[in-house]
């Protein structure tokens, strides 16, 4: 700093002494509450160094001298909150899921657990509301594959339905055209027929008793004389108003000739017992359950 | 060499500034009729602050009987017989609409009464002051000491003397923040907590920050909050008219003031004098430090002490007193034109402060009295908005919430209005056979259930028709209702 100490005329303030093309910097230093604010700031970071993690390393980080690490403290919590449930959960995994509705209390705590399970990892096919989409069952509705009971639902859940768990819903729609066990014209034939049972509209001109001789020789085993279906095989009721791939006669004809076999995945391996109750009971709660 | 001089400062050096540096106070014990009125309000006031949180109030098995209490884990609020639940907190904005009409109305009727005898900061202050006054002495004393402390004369006694005063004000600061926790949860367990270092942390931060709030804002800025950082003297400065009574120097009473000698003297040569012997009492009573002849003012906090100094004066001197007292300046114009003094408490101002309090807090009584002790919410499923199930039926599902205010459990049905034939059907629920099925809400409970409304088949609906929720208590017959909407896919 020069000692320079020239007073500006205008101002009355001294002057630092610098000067840039005939401007010359006031000294007009700041006040001193806010210099001792920034020190306190500038202390406070350098404890903070001290105290909590804060410098990289080439291997590593400080670790603070309090130890503190973001990721134990997520785990004490995730430990304190499975301590707070803790028994609320262990009635959850042994109690008969039949049950868990009789409970309000139980019921809320399984809908509110099976409502996040369902969010991670059922919504990416069936919605996050289960409201479904093509080939992906509507939860919500009552038309049910493989059966409704909440019980059927936590089975469907834990082994799922052609998942290659030994346990798993099996039975597929064979590929009637492809295979060549039906003709491309019969195929249209049955078709309208299959439209018929639910009240839809069939092609002009269409042949009803050739495709109902059809229907008896080829589908009625597994969909049942009446087209009512079965949950046995997981063969779709014909007759009411939900179509899992569409109802309109192309989709209809695709179906037959090439088949369907969706696959819903096994969730045995992946969730614990309690998180299948609890998403068998949401899911029955979504109000399709029977 | 860094001498600093504003340009502002330079042009303007004959204004005042805008802050002037504090000088201390040392106002001087003083004793009379708005000095007793400060003792026992004060008394009221810290007494009722202290002692309300062990009031106790019966209020059955499993409530809190504490008579006051802010329930912030369970959402609750209970004033003696009344319990506030978190929706209605427009109870509390009424009540703070009651308390600006009533600081309007004072304010209308005595100038600054809140702020002389009621605001904490004053009984506070008041308070801390007089724990100074018994340790430290009064005003020639506590001045002489603080000179001598100021020029490095800090004796034992002093020590002793400064340590005492600050001990005990941290201890009522200390006091202050404890009660305060009290209000928050049942106050006999949690002294016993505190004491024995158990309560929650959250106690003692809160324990602390009250602490400390108070030894500063009583112990050292004291009359600066009122003149500097308090909003109220600038809003009733703006909100008073010429006939509030205001703590007001009769100038026309006492001037000239001058000496008893002097006034004397001219009185013998036929010139008029006042009462005001000029002693200065008025001012060294001030706990703002300010001089009331010099008029009406900000810093006045309106306590009156002056009042009393100077009436002790003008018995001393055989004169009548009240040469400072409430009055206005309309009553001294008319004083000195020889007319009769008039007061005038009752006029359109004041009628209708008064009838807005009356009607406010009507209106809540009233609300207070008819409020439902029973309230349903109803929240829409948004995704899927409306299921078609198998038959052609359509269906929409809902969260409803209920809400049991009364102190015993009670059992309701959900029946819904709107479309015929609509089916109701209560999750978890087994009295499902019936249209209205029955649910029980336990006592000062929610309840949240997931309905399912299903509409007839062959029924043509629009795209959204409303519906009514309607929830009647079994018992009472009491009912709640809420509108929402059905929708078709
Ligand atoms: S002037 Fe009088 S009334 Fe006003 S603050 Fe001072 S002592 Fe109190
Ligand atoms: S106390 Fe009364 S007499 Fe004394 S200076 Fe004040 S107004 Fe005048």
């Amino acid at each position: 700093m020069s000692d320079h100490t020239e007073i500006d005329a205008v101002s009355g303030t001294s002057t630092t002494g610098h000067e840039w093309d005939g401007i010359k910097e006031l000294n007009t230093p700041l006040p001193r509450w806010w210099l001792l604010t920034f020190y306190a700031t500038i202390i406070w970071a350098v404890g903070y160094w001290v105290v909590y993690p804060a410098w990289p390393m080439i291997s590593g980080y400080t670790s603070g001298v309090l130890g503190y690490s973001s990721r134990a403290s997520v785990a004490v919590d995730l430990a304190n909150l499975e301590k707070l449930r803790g028994a609320k959960m262990a009635v959850l995994a042994t109690i008969p899921v039949g049950d868990i509705e009789k409970d309000p209390a139980l019921l809320a705590l399984a809908r509110a657990r099976g409502k996040a399970a369902f969010g991670d990892n059922c919504a990416p096919c069936h919605g996050t509301g289960a409201a479904g989409a093509k080939g992906f069952p509507n939860l919500n509705d009552d038309d049910w594959l493989w059966g409704g009971k909440i019980e059927q639902i936590m089975q469907t859940i834990e082994f799922g339905a052609r998942s290659g768990h030994a346990k798993a819903h099996e039975g597929n729609m064979l590929a009637f055209g492809k295979d060549g066990v039906l003709k491309p014209d019969e195929i249209v034939t049955v078709a309208n027929y299959v439209r018929s049972l639910s009240g839809l509209p069939t092609r002009q001109g269409y042949d009803k008793a050739k495709g109902e001789k059809i229907f008896a020789d080829n589908c009625a085993a597994c969909h049942g004389a009446d087209g009512k279906g079965n949950q046995e095989l997981g063969a779709p009721n014909l007759t009411d108003k939900i179509w899992l791939y569409g109802s309109d006669e192309a989709t209809v004809i695709e179906t037959i000739t090439n088949g369907r076999g969706g696959v819903m995945p096994s969730w045995a391996s992946r969730l614990d017992a309690p998180t299948i109750k609890a998403l068998a009971v949401y899911v029955h709660s979504l109000g399709g359950g029977k | 060499m860094n001498k600093l001089t504003r340009p502002s400062e330079l042009e303007k050096a004959t204004e005042a500034p805008l802050y002037a540096a504090r000088k201390q106070v040392y106002p001087q014990s003083v004793s009379g009729t708005f000095r007793s009125i400060k003792w026992r309000l004060m008394a009221v006031c810290l007494g009722i602050y202290y002692l309300l949180p062990f009031v106790r109030w019966d209020r059955g098995i499993g409530a809190p009987n504490q008579a006051v209490l802010i329930d912030l884990p369970n959402r609750r609020f209970y004033f003696f017989f009344i319990e506030l639940w978190p929706q209605e907190v427009y109870y509390f904005t009424g009540l703070l609409i009651l308390a600006s009409l009533s600081l309007f109305l004072m304010n209308a009727l005595g100038g600054r009464i809140w702020c002389g005898y009621l605001c904490p900061q004053t009984v506070w202050t008041d308070l801390y002051y007089a724990v100074e006054r018994l340790i430290e002495g009064d005003r020639r004393e506590r001045m002489r000491k603080a000179a001598k402390a100021a020029d490095g004369g800090v004796t034992l006694q002093r020590m002793y003397e400064v340590t005492a005063k600050h001990s005990i004000w941290l201890m009522i600061a200390w006091w202050t923040g404890g009660a305060w926790v009290l209000y928050f949860d049942d106050a006999p367990t949690l002294v016993r907590e505190l004491l024995t270092f158990q309560a929650p942390v959250l106690a003692y931060i809160w324990i602390g920050i009250l602490t400390f709030t108070t030894y500063v804002l009583a112990g050292f800025m004291r009359e600066q909050v009122c003149v500097y950082m308090c909003p109220w003297p600038r809003i009733q400065a703006a909100l008073t008219d010429e006939w509030a009574l205001n703590v007001t120097y009769k100038y026309d009473r006492g001037e000239k003031r001058t000496s008893l000698k002097k006034a004397a003297e001219l009185r013998a040569l036929g010139e008029r004098v006042g009462d005001c012997v000029d002693c200065r009492q008025c001012i060294a009573v001030c706990p703002t430090g300010i001089d009331i002849r010099n008029g009406p003012q900000l810093d006045c906090i309106q306590c009156g002490l002056c009042i009393d100094a100077c009436d002790s004066v003008m018995e001393k001197i055989g004169r009548p007193n009240r040469l400072i007292g409430y009055d206005n300046d309309i009553n001294i114009q008319r004083r000195m034109a020889g007319q009769p003094e008039i007061y005038r408490p009752v006029r359109p101002r004041t009628i209708a402060y008064v009838a807005l309090i009356a009607g406010v807090g009507a209106v809540m009584l009233y609300a207070l009295l008819t409020r439902h002790l029973l309230d349903v919410n109803v929240l829409h499923d948004r995704n899927p908005v409306a299921v078609r199930l198998s038959d052609g039926a359509v269906r929409n599902a809902y969260t409803v919430r209920l809400l049991n205010k009364h102190s015993t459990e009670r059992t309701v049905t959900v029946g819904v209005d709107g479309i015929p034939g609509l089916k109701v059907h209560v999750i978890g629920n087994d009295s499902n056979g019936s249209d209205r099925p029955s649910v029980v809400i336990g006592k000062d409970q929610t309840e949240e259930l997931r309905v399912l409304l299903t509409a007839e088949p062959d029924i043509r609906l629009d795209a959204s028709s409303p519906v009514i929720f309607r929830i009647t208590d079994v018992g009472s017959g009491e009912i709640a209702t809420a509108r929402d909407n059905f929708v078709t896919p």
